[in-house]
């Protein structure tokens, strides 16, 4: 399984979609690799620097509807080339919570009150996610957060497979 | 309980139930284009998984950048193209004969009712519009689509939207759609499928259908759907005529699968269209939608007509009736990528090339082009585009541009005012 814990990148917007997270001309690309610089540059937040602020983080905590727009797998890769394997919001584009998932990463949904209380815990925060007994800890400002989350069985022999080809090619 | 026209498909295409909110489906029907594709079979190669599950049902187009623009995208077209003839993939449009997936397979009669297909691409939900369940999907999905013919889905809810009324003069399916997803949405629809009902669906023909189930994923859907019925059939015959005696027999066989009248949904919305007047985009969502109305004299630098929501031959000949003897406003620059060479070649024996060119418009081969920004009319910084297409995000046409979406006629009528306007005071 891959890591999933480490500093946090916030995002606080709903609906970013996947042209944001990687533009449509690097699509051209061949190699997930070759994505990295890329990532997140198309959007616009205050005081946002993707530049900066991904290369600091292996989380990132959203709000809303991440990921909607086009299908790209692009938008799940230029996260994985960059070391962050896990986002969490309120809900995902159904497209790119699939792609998580069949990549062997982890696109966690928490009930809006619980991605508030992420959020309240100040700039400097990190989290870490326990697969197995469906749990993770954001810890920051002094405080620590124990909160439960769901995964569907299916997710996670998903991601202990290390993604949807490894399972499929062994089931089917 | 009865059972929605998505549910009795998955049902009759369960191949594993891995989990009780999942289901493993085998396909009818895997779509490949030039840009999602490579990676996947790259992958497959490394892999020694250098296979498909089968030829027949895999139909491969190069469209978003064709021709070629530069090494980078002429290795994407080399690579499917490769793949495609080493894997004795005989439904392989290249240039030529390429043109944008949705219009494009469609038209080939690879649609059919009751069909599960899925292609690495979000608007494939426009296929829906046969009565079938088709899903965009990632890579990943694809790659595995490609080598097993299967694929996963969360089991599928579906949400009921009744259009009733009568669409007024001037009025088409893509101020519908525009609206809907103003009401629902970017977020309204996810993870679910959008059943299109209701006397204005049933009076529409295949084409405005496709529009549509082409927005559905605007509003998070997974798939739009209408119910095959008669006029399904009638597009169809040429490629089903062999299977059924007559077009009735056709409808019936359709029949069996529309949702039943107690299925369950998890909404029922009901729009009245009779009122409706033609609708645009003004921000960088797709339900950030105002009428033209509200929105008459926004400057526009250039108008696009095309795409898999609007570059059918009905598109076409809507446009062209607005710019029929009129030329572009000072300074818009016009471009009309018809979507595909069937499409091209009619609007030519019509006559609709000519008022376009008239007009000043550049006509381009059918391709996505600017619709993705890609190429074919790249906004700079600060430009604005009405367009025909299906996406308004930023940087979508260009970084720094923006796309307020609408009809043909809505878009043609902008042209010729230089600013966005109601096309029903021309
Ligand atoms: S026309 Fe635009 S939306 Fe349609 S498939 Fe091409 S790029 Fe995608």
């Amino acid at each position: 399984m891959k890591n999933f814990s480490g500093s946090v990148l916030f995002l606080d917007r709903s609906d970013i979609n996947t042209d944001e997270i990687i533009p449509a001309k690097y699509l051209t690309e061949n190699s997930k690799i070759d994505l990295g610089p890329f990532v997140l540059e198309d959007l616009k937040l205050e005081g946002f620097d993707p530049q900066r602020d991904v290369a600091k983080a292996q989380v990132i905590v959203t709000r809303n509807n991440f990921g909607c727009g086009s299908s790209r797998e692009h938008a799940v890769w230029v996260f994985e080339v960059n070391d962050i394997n896990v986002v969490i919001a309120e809900g995902f584009a159904r497209i790119f919570r699939q792609n998580m998932f069949n990549c062997g990463m982890l696109a966690i949904e928490l009930p809006a009150p619980d991605i508030d209380a992420i959020f309240a815990l100040g700039t400097d925060v990190a989290i870490a996610v326990d697969v197995e007994n469906e749990k993770l800890s954001a810890a920051g400002g002094g405080n620590t957060l124990e909160l439960s989350l769901h995964l569907n069985s299916f997710d996670k022999d998903l991601v202990r497979a290390g993604g949807w080809l490894a399972y499929a090619d062994q089931k089917y | 309980m009865g059972k929605t026209i998505t549910e009795k498909i998955f049902a009759s295409h369960q191949r594993d139930i891995p989990s009780e909110e999942n289901m493993v489906l085998d396909l009818d029907v895997v779509m490949c284009h030039e840009i999602t594709t490579p990676i996947a079979i790259n992958d497959l190669v490394e892999r020694n998984l250098d296979r498909v599950f089968d030829p027949d049902k895999i139909k491969v187009v190069i469209d978003h950048v064709t021709p070629s623009k530069d090494s980078k995208t002429a290795l994407q077209a080399k690579i499917l193209r490769d793949w495609a003839f080493r894997n004795s993939i005989t439904d392989f449009f290249d240039i030529g004969k390429n043109g944008v997936c949705h219009a494009l397979f469609p038209e080939k009669g690879f649609v059919r009712p009751g069909y599960t297909i899925i292609m690495g691409d979000s608007h494939t939900c426009t296929h829906g519009a046969f009565g079938a369940f088709a899903a965009g999907v990632g890579t990943t999905d694809l790659e595995v689509g490609i080598l097993k013919g299967v694929c996963s889905f969360r089991l599928p809810q579906s949400m009921k939207i009744n259009i009733e009324g009568t669409l007024p003069e001037g009025v088409f399916a893509k101020d519908v759609i525009l609206y809907i997803v103003k009401e629902l949405t970017v977020n309204g629809a996810t993870n679910k499928v959008m059943e299109f009902w209701g006397e204005v669906v049933d009076a529409m023909d295949m084409e405005s259908r496709m529009t549509l189930c082409n927005m559905a994923i605007e509003a998070g859907g997974t798939c739009g759907v209408c119910m095959p019925d008669r006029v399904t059939a009638e597009y169809l015959w040429p490629f089903i005529k062999d299977q059924y005696t007559t077009i009735d027999a056709a409808v019936a066989e359709f029949e069996t699968l529309h949702s039943d009248a107690d299925a369950d949904y998890t909404d029922e919305l009901t729009f009245n269209v009779s009122d409706l007047i033609p609708q645009a985009t003004y921000g960088f969502k797709p339900d950030e939608v105002k009428s033209v109305v509200e929105l008459e004299g926004t400057p526009v630098d250039q108008v696009y007509i095309g795409s898999c929501t609007n570059g059918r031959i009905s598109d076409l000949r809507e446009a062209a009736a607005v710019l029929k003897g009129k030329t572009l406003a000072v300074g818009v620059r016009g471009i009309l990528a018809p979507a595909t060479p069937l499409v091209y070649a009619t609007a030519m024996e019509e006559g609709l090339i000519k008022i376009f060119m008239d007009a000043g418009f550049c006509v381009t081969n059918p391709t996505c082009g600017a619709c993705l920004g890609m190429s074919n009319g790249v906004l700079a910084k600060g430009e604005v585009c009405a367009s025909t297409t299906n996406r308004n995000f930023n940087g979508r046409m260009g970084k720094g541009g923006m796309v307020h979406l609408m009809s043909p006629r809505s878009a043609a009528a902008a042209g010729i005012k230089g600013c966005i306007t109601d096309h029903r005071e021309l």
